[in-house]
């Protein structure tokens, strides 16, 4: 199989399938942060400390929060972050109550 | 952490870019695939792939146009989570020089559909290493923290993964109240011509307006440049934007000086002056839609660079859970 049909077959199951499998996650899917919460834009204060002001510290500094997720790769998500961030153990502890409070 | 929170996730995002540079159009389809996938309780491995697919009009007036396939691994790294202070990674990995390669280069998170001019400076033209690395936060606490990251990387010439015999490291200080971050970095390709380049950047979000001031500094033996890139983002979140708040201004300014030649660079041949406007629009359901306008100025000649883009960004776990 050539690269271009891996590329086009690749390509056809992202698109489809990601929101196929993103509805048949709706019930579990984490609301996005900014569905939980007003917008960070606005001038509301978060906590001192708290997840929500470190996922704002150090996460959106590079990109905007995802809308939604499902909760079982919150722990994924914020390792990759601790990688990616240089996120200390009690910041990923934090961020990862924030993503996932259950 | 549970493991109940630790299902592998496939992420990245799929895109159609075109860029008309100097006259010349390019329509770019492109998928970046991410996988991340926790082993145990301190190991992870992460990658991320970049197919692209690139047509051009053949010119000379003949119809039809030309085509090339594109695929590289950006990473593919096992991640250990070895203690407070320390990560040790080992396998292909970005060049931590700078920030631009580390934290702007995926498609969903990039404001411009190009790279800054000096990107190669540094990041040993082609933004990967091959071999290990340690890095982490050095000493943290609520008004600082001081983060390292240093790197031995060999040379590769597999053609998924290309990489250069090279070293080097980064060390930053953020302070996360004022959202101000500093930094510099070191690298020193130790193949063919050896050569040194530094680096400086600088970042600051104030976290009072939605505004980014985001700098970098490169210096090589045979070029210097930087950037600095501001954007407004109305409304930080999509799901309350309005239809006028998902718009995202956008502004980069660069230069590069050239100082000897040097046809591998990737820099241009003479000193240069860029200014990159663009407008990216947030629509719902993780679609964004980057537009751009840049104009270049060199004494090799001025020209105009347009690009438009559509990325959707995808983000699920690999399985169902029960």
């Amino acid at each position: 199989m050539s690269a271009r049909w891996v590329f086009l077959t690749l390509g056809l199951v992202l698109i489809t399938g990601s929101p196929v499998l993103a509805q048949n996650d709706k019930p579990a899917v984490v609301p996005a942060m900014s569905e939980r919460k007003s917008d960070p834009a606005e001038s509301r204060r978060v906590e001192e400390g708290s997840g929500e002001q470190k996922f704002q510290q150090n996460c959106s500094r590079c990109h905007h929060a995802p809308e939604g997720f499902s909760p079982r790769i919150a722990g994924t998500i914020v390792k990759h972050m601790r990688v990616r961030a240089s996120l200390s153990e009690k910041d990923a502890r934090d961020i990862l109550r924030y993503l996932n409070p259950q | 952490m549970g493991t109940a929170q630790d299902t592998p996730l496939v992420s990245g995002g799929v895109g159609f870019i075109t860029q008309t540079n100097g006259g010349n159009t390019t329509y770019l389809p492109v998928i970046s695939p991410l996988a991340a996938a926790p082993l145990g309780k301190h190991l992870l491995f992460e990658s991320r792939a970049t197919l692209v697919e690139s047509f051009s009009p053949k010119g000379n007036g003949e119809p039809g146009y030309d085509h090339s396939f594109f695929t590289g691994l950006s990473f593919a790294q096992l991640d250990y989570l070895g203690g407070k202070h320390l990560t040790v990674v080992g396998g292909e990995f970005l060049t931590p020089f700078g920030t631009y390669n580390e934290r702007l280069t995926p498609i969903w998170i990039s404001n411009f559909a190009s790279a800054p001019l000096i990107f190669s400076l540094g990041t040993m033209g082609t933004g990967s290493g091959l071999g290990g690395m340690v890095r982490g936060p050095a000493w943290s606490s609520g008004s600082v923290s001081v983060d390292y990251a240093a790197y031995f990387s060999a040379a590769s010439t597999n053609e998924q993964i290309q990489t250069q015999r090279s070293t080097g490291a980064k060390a930053e200080v953020y302070f996360p109240r004022k959202r101000l971050e500093l930094g510099t970095s070191y690298g020193r390709r130790i193949e063919r011509a050896h050569e040194n380049f530094v680096g400086a950047h600088a970042w600051w979000e104030p976290s009072e307006i939605p505004v980014k001031l985001r700098s970098e500094y490169a210096h090589g033996e045979h070029a210097q440049g930087y950037w600095v890139e501001t954007d407004f983002r109305f409304s930080r979140s999509t799901a309350m934007a309005t239809p006028l708040t998902r718009l995202e201004p956008v502004f980069r300014w660069q230069q590069t000086f050239r100082s000897s030649p040097d046809p591998n660079d990737g820099l241009p041949t003479a000193d240069a002056q860029r200014a990159d406007f663009g407008l990216d629009y947030h629509f719902p359901h993780e679609v964004r839609i980057n537009t751009s306008y840049s104009r270049q100025f060199s004494s090799t000649g001025n020209r105009n660079v347009w690009e438009t883009g559509i990325v959707y960004r995808f983000l699920f776990p690999t399985w169902r859970g029960k």
